[in-house]
């Protein structure tokens, strides 16, 4: 059941009949950085150009593939890879060498920054809609919904940057859970929200999964992956350590950090 | 069953792979409305903040003229060229324009990255988005600008229309510019500290206060270098059409025409080939 990485995928015999969704093939990711390559002492304090280039291996060579219907979870510590993974994975990320193929481009909901900060929430509901490739016509009959389902009705109005972390993330959800994704992946966006949004994010998740789909979950909540995923992946230092049943590798993975299952 | 055979069996596609140039072009045009919107929004937003709100992007140029008419009418005196004040207004209103454009390009998709880094879309809607801010700032600009030519005693022709085909020619010509330019300030971040510059360049050798023509006339290679300049072109085209006393060749629509399809093709596939890159740069 344990599948090491760098396993073949050949080998990796498909449990029961479904269509393949995605097929990562053997993906390397490196970070060209620029560093200083020399400690900071009082004397070199001041900025000096000796720097190099230096090269962060993300991803070291990852191969999985995605069934129909598949919804997994993705673990590991903090700079093991995981989002990297997933934004090479949706495409936004190019990648150094092996593959990824999928039935369509990956819908990816990621954390981080608003989408226009000086923006009020209304418009930015208006553009993420549009650049999610919907109509004109199809934003405004979904624009009630998506209000409604991030709860933000009240602060609709304000620019984003007034909003909280978890407000953005709500909203984002709200977006890009409102069209049908074939492959949707969520980076750790659930982990702001509060625990009401959450079950209903979870439940959309649900129903996104079951509807052809495919959903990958990056998070750090057992509890999230053990509710809404059926398999799971563990990531380590760019590598995949385990790919099993959800339940099979959050044991696995709480037994080595040494927490609770139930986080 | 190996990788080939599977991706054929459930017809998966490449990710992470640029999209053929025709497929590009079709998705850009599928989601355009993207870029009509945010280029609205954007404007709104670029003024929300001062009490005058919209006005500023009237009031900027006036002040430009008023500052400009008053220090190279005093500093040119005799040299300067003839129907000063028309000729000034037009220089200004247009090459801000071009500039505008040129500039907002260069910062769409840094300016942008929390956008490139989540969603998909074709990347050529914001530069693109950045022109179309621009065309919605020179239309009232241009309307203002036609009312004080009449204000300074031009006359009002049938020529004044050919104002409409320039304004296109030249928003084709920056949309070119703006995806080059934002291209290689994604590669390049150390450009955006050049673009003052490029612009001030621009500006002096374009004719926007005082005559090129003058300037160069007879030199061998410096005159048909000024005289092919598609800013002084598109202008020549502007004041020929507007301005009493000055006249253009029919030559230069051909040559204003020429640099508007080269720029908007050869930008847009030079933006084009570097797609899947730009969310690792940002």
């Amino acid at each position: 059941m344990v599948e090491m990485s760098k396993t073949p995928i050949e080998n990796s015999t498909p449990v029961v009949d479904r269509k393949t969704v995605v097929i990562v093939d053997n993906v390397v990711v490196t970070y060209r950085v620029f560093a200083s390559g020399k400690k900071i002492t009082a004397s070199t304090a001041r900025v000096k150009r000796s720097g190099k280039l230096r090269e962060v291996e993300a991803i070291r060579g990852v191969s999985l593939v995605a069934y129909e219907g598949d919804s997994i979870g993705v673990i590991g510590t903090n700079g093991s890879g995981k989002s990297t993974l997933m934004n090479a994975i949706s495409g936004l990320l190019p990648i150094d060498s092996g593959a990824v193929y999928a039935s369509s481009r990956p819908s990816f909901l990621g954390v981080g920054a608003a989408m226009i900060r000086e923006l009020s929430g209304e418009k930015n509901v208006i553009l993420g809609g549009l650049a999610l490739g919907m109509t004109k016509a199809e934003v405004t009959a979904k624009f009630d919904a998506i209000v409604d389902f991030s709860g933000l009705r009240e602060f609709i109005d304000l620019p984003m940057s007034t909003y909280s972390s978890g407000m953005v993330e709500r909203l984002k959800f709200a977006i890009a859970a409102a069209r049908e994704h074939d492959i949707l992946i969520i980076d750790e966006a659930l982990a702001v929200g509060d625990s009401d949004f959450r079950k209903r994010s979870e439940a959309r998740m649900r129903e996104l999964a079951a509807g052809a789909g495919s959903v990958f979950l990056v998070s750090h909540s057992m509890k999230s992956i053990l509710d809404t995923c059926n398999r799971a992946i563990w990531l380590d230092k760019g590598l995949i350590v385990m790919d099993a049943s959800a339940r099979e590798v959050c044991e696995a993975y709480a037994a080595f950090v040494g927490a609770p299952l139930d986080d | 069953m190996s990788i080939a055979e599977q991706v054929a069996e459930n017809k998966l596609q490449r990710i992470g792979e640029r999209p053929r140039l025709r497929e590009y072009i079709r998705e850009s045009w599928q989601r355009r409305t993207f870029a009509y919107t945010l280029a609205r929004f954007n404007l709104q937003a670029s003024t929300a903040k001062s009490s005058l709100g919209v006005a500023w992007l009237v009031l900027v140029p006036a002040l430009q003229i008023m500052v400009y008419g008053l220090i190279f009418g005093l500093v040119l005196g005799n040299t300067r060229p003839a129907n000063f004040l028309p000729y000034l207004i037009t220089g200004i209103v247009l090459f801000q324009f071009v500039a505008g454009s040129f500039a907002d390009g260069a910062k769409s998709i840094t300016a942008n990255a929390s956008l490139v880094r989540s969603l998909n879309f074709p990347r050529a809607l914001l530069p693109a988005s950045a022109v179309i801010s621009n065309v919605y700032r020179i239309v009232p600009l241009t309307g203002l600008m036609l009312v004080a030519l009449v204000a300074l005693g031009e006359p009002i022709t049938f020529n004044w229309f050919l104002i409409v085909p320039d304004l296109v020619l030249m928003s084709c010509f920056s949309a070119g510019l703006a995806m080059v330019a934002a291209r290689l300030t994604v590669h390049f971040a150390d450009l955006n500290q050049l673009v003052p510059f490029i612009t001030r360049v621009a500006f002096y050798s374009s004719g926007i206060f005082f005559s090129v023509d003058k300037l160069a006339a007879g030199h061998p290679i410096l005159n048909p270098i000024l005289e092919s300049n598609p800013i002084h072109v598109y202008l020549a085209i502007a004041r020929g059409s507007l301005v009493t006393g000055y006249s253009y060749d029919l030559y230069q629509w051909g040559l204003g025409a020429l640099w508007a399809l080269a720029s908007l093709t050869l930008g847009f596939i030079y933006f084009w080939r570097a797609e899947e890159k730009y969310g690792r740069n940002v």
